[in-house]
């Protein structure tokens, strides 16, 4: 048996896991469930030895244990098949899969023919009917998920970790992996399944652990376990957010979009999505992970030229919107969601961020005015409650919060109609996000028209007068804010799939 | 929408002392003191009038490559044509005005003045350049691929035009732009002084200079901000054409002469001056002035070591020690920045 006791995790400040305790028998499959944020992927992190500063201990085979680094762990018999796939595009299935842990002959030599057989082995056990010098960028997600659990199942491990192994793979493929997990369970391995797919979990788990805010919120057996009996332990808070109060406000018409698409490659990232944003109305955009709601906002915003299918109108006209200069013009505004890497340009100044969209204002005889760029960054720093020595200081030596507050104040410049807001209070603390909230509601009091996609449910429901849930790409559902459960959302969020 | 509660949260940015900063922005300029004492000491030749605009004038033309450099480097590009470019528009210009084009089937003649055998050969520099920046951008080839190619087809192109040759013999009126004064100051230092001055006023105080660094610091995140990357970037790789155009027309001048093999390698020494001025290679980071005063060490250290009579073997092996030099003095400062 795997044992994790007390186990505490902070990032900066933030606590992600607060006491958590966790044991995965030997001979059965222990699903792991909680929401986006509840912990999952870090607690299987401090599993599998990718963080090494915790509190609590891990104990496996009796001793308490500390790997310091994933090798370790795999090396006593701990191994995780990681959400986001770990393989390098231009070696072969059989060099990824030997990654690290080559074998020689007596020459020191690889040994190729000896890898080329065990690799064939492992696909013919999964199904995966290519062969093993197929480079990895030539397969499919699906397939590049299998040779990534190929590749947990060489160590021959004892404790198998799964994170969303069924996000990318087909219902075929879902059945190879399940009879694979029924082979692990028979040959008396742990095995820890985390998904968001409840159906899969009852067919496949002997127990479950549920999280919620970083705790051990209830665990046991499966067989106790209804659906419904699931979301309510997942969301179960008993103190509601203050959400929006119902209003009969009729909102006129600002932003139409008519069914929109979006292809990448050959997979269906959006599918056919319309829905309208009234001036000073705000629409949430729920969904899990990988539902769309990213792309959906970038669509929008002219970032997938080409792909894109459907037609936007802005007060009732039809808009063409090619480049993000052309939605800027019409009067819309982004602010993404990872501000280190599409919003802010780090190593400039907040003056020199915030006038970024807005330069084109404060030139004078063809030359910029610095007075009224600084004038610019002192007045969002003040509107804002930024917190820095002036305005000269570098955007990356700011915290979160206040990195946020730059990237929303160079939108703001512009004097949008419409905002687009994605995931706004991502990594920002509790008191920055109070602030972005209320900034929110007081701009749409002034008659923005604004969308917010966000992950967290509360925040949802504390922002929005609308809510649509985006689920593989779809619209599944369209709430009246002020009057859907957290299950209901959660539900429709869900896909039906399996 | 402020709450006095949130004065005093924890955070407080990090501040840079600044004796250290200051030491920093002027260290170039401190090495460059240092090499002029050190040289000074041992040869009476160098702390000259003379010598001193000698300098000046070799200078010039890295100075022009370079700027253009910095700005494509700004962008976290690279440009390497820009030395085939150099010869490729100074043999234009040059053939341009000796032969004039000639169709002898057509029994006709163009024949050019100087004003027009200068125009063509900075535009054709600019065409060049703007062809780089149009498949960079157009088919997202890597800039140092891109302008690599443009090397060898300059190259080429220089060859075909001159047949190998040089062209030489050019008329008085024509090489005072490389040979003559004016106001007691060279006239190529005159044309590298403009150029500097436009490009520092162009970095520092305009829009395109700011997109410029924006692009270079963060290129997702300004073409969300509705900036056209692609539109600047071609720009920077026209600008820098025409500059190694304007190089070109000062070599050929200062020599009477465009040489076929003319600017061969000057695109390392404009990037040495690029780095040497504590430019960033991955973009973002850097300015002109750095810029100039990296080829002013370049320069100085050339003749420096000319004087001093060292060997031209040990010459390179001295340049590429000052290089490394510089870039790890770079790297140790900008890890505390």
């Amino acid at each position: 048996m795997f044992i994790a006791q007390n186990i505490t995790k902070r990032f900066a400040g933030v606590t992600a896991l607060n006491q958590v305790n966790l044991s995965l028998p030997l001979g059965q499959v222990t699903a792991i469930v909680g929401e986006n944020g509840a912990g999952k992927s870090t607690l299987m992190n401090v599993l599998s030895g990718v963080y090494q500063d915790y509190e609590g201990e891990l104990i496996w085979k009796g001793e308490t244990v500390r790997f310091a680094n994933p090798k370790e762990a795999q090396e006593a018999g701990i191994s995780i098949i990681h959400q986001e796939l770990n393989l390098i595009p231009y070696l072969s299935i059989t060099e990824n899969i030997f990654l690290g842990r080559e074998l020689t002959n007596s020459l020191g030599l690889l040994d190729q023919a000896k890898m080329k057989k065990r690799t064939s082995e492992l696909l013919e056990r999964l199904q995966l009917k290519v062969s093993p010098d197929t480079l990895i960028s030539e397969l499919k997600v699906g397939q590049q998920q299998i040779v990534e659990i190929a590749k947990a199942l060489l160590w021959d491990s004892e404790v198998i970790i799964m994170d969303e192994p069924t996000s990318a793979i087909s219902d075929r493929e879902v059945e190879v992996l399940f009879s694979v997990i029924e082979d692990l369970r028979r040959a008396n391995k742990a095995v820890a399944y985390i998904s968001h797919k409840l159906a899969e979990l009852f067919r496949m788990a002997d127990r479950f652990v549920v999280l919620r805010d970083g705790q051990t919120v209830d665990s046991g057996d499966m067989q106790d376990m209804t659906h419904d009996l699931f979301i309510r332990k997942m969301v179960g808070r008993e103190v509601q957010v203050n959400r929006r109060i119902c209003t009969d406000t009729c909102f006129r018409k600002l932003l139409q979009v008519e069914g929109i698409s979006l292809l990448k490659g050959r997979a269906t990232v959006l599918d056919n999505i319309s829905f309208e944003v009234g001036k000073g109305e705000v629409v949430g955009i729920f969904g899990l992970m990988g539902a769309g709601r990213t792309e959906l906002l970038e669509a929008i915003f002219g970032l997938h030229n080409g792909n894109v299918r459907g037609q936007l109108s802005m007060n009732d006209e039809p808009v063409s919107i090619k480049t993000p200069s052309d939605a800027i013009r019409i009067g819309m505004a982004l602010v993404p969601e990872d501000r280190k890497k599409n919003g802010l340009v780090l190593g400039m100044d907040i003056a020199a961020n915030m006038s970024l969209t807005t330069l084109e204002a404060l030139e004078s005889y063809g030359l910029l005015d610095d007075q009224s760029e600084q004038a610019l960054a002192k007045h969002y720093i003040k509107e804002l409650n930024i917190k820095t020595s002036s305005a000269q200081q570098k955007a990356k030596n700011l915290s979160g919060g206040n990195q946020q507050k730059i990237v929303l104040g160079k939108w703001l410049a512009t004097k949008p109609q419409l905002l687009l807001l994605d995931e706004p209070t991502r990594g920002i603390d509790i008191h920055a996000k109070s602030e972005i909230y209320k900034l929110i509601l007081q701009l749409a009091a002034e008659g923005l028209g604004i969308v917010v996609v966000s992950s967290e449910i509360p925040e949802i429901l504390a922002l929005s007068d609308r809510i649509l849930v985006l689920a593989e790409g779809k619209l599944t559902a369209e709430f009246p804010a002020c009057d859907v459960t957290e299950d209901e959302l959660l539900k429709a969020a869900i896909p039906p799939s399996v | 929408m402020i709450k006095e509660a949130s004065v005093n949260q924890r955070t407080e940015p990090r501040l840079v002392p600044l004796g250290q900063s200051y030491w920093v922005k002027f260290q170039s300029l401190i090495a460059l003191l240092i090499l002029c004492v050190a040289i000074s000491l041992v040869s009476d030749k160098f702390l000259t009038v003379a010598n001193g605009w000698n300098v000046l004038r070799q200078i010039s033309v890295n100075i022009c490559l370079s700027v253009g450099m910095t700005l494509v480097v700004l962008t976290a590009g690279i440009d390497l044509s820009v030395g085939s470019v150099l010869a490729l528009c100074g043999a234009i210009t040059a053939g341009l005005l000796k032969n004039g084009i000639e169709w002898p089937a057509q029994n006709t003649y163009i024949g050019f003045t100087i004003l027009g055998a200068v125009v063509v050969g900075l535009l054709v520099g600019a065409l060049l350049g703007s062809f780089n920046g149009w498949i960079i951008t157009r088919f997202n080839v890597p800039p140092f691929v891109a302008t690599l190619s443009m090397l060898t087809i300059a190259r080429g192109l220089t060859m075909l035009w001159t047949k190998g040759f040089p062209i030489s013999g050019l008329g008085d009126t024509f090489l005072y732009l490389g040979t003559g004064w004016f106001l007691g100051i060279p006239v190529p230092v005159w044309v590298s002084l403009i150029v500097v001055v436009f490009a520092v006023v162009m970095t520092s105080k305009t829009r395109l200079g700011r997109y410029i660094y924006a692009i270079g610091g963060n290129e997702s995140a300004s073409r969300l901000s509705g900036i056209k990357v692609n539109y600047v970037k071609i720009l920077v790789y026209t600008i820098a054409g025409g500059l190694a155009a304007l190089g070109g027309l000062l070599v050929t001048s200062r020599l009477d002469s465009a040489q076929p093999n003319a600017g061969i390698s000057y695109e390392l020494d404009s990037i040495a001056a690029v780095v040497i001025g504590g430019t960033s290679l991955s973009g973002g980071r850097g300015s002109i002035l750095g810029t100039v005063q990296g080829a002013v060490i370049i320069g100085v250290l050339n003749n420096g070591l000319v004087l001093l009579d060292v060997s031209p073997f040990w010459q390179q092996v001295v340049k590429g020690m000052v290089i490394l030099l510089a870039v790890i003095i770079d790297k140790s400062n900008s890890k505390n920045d």
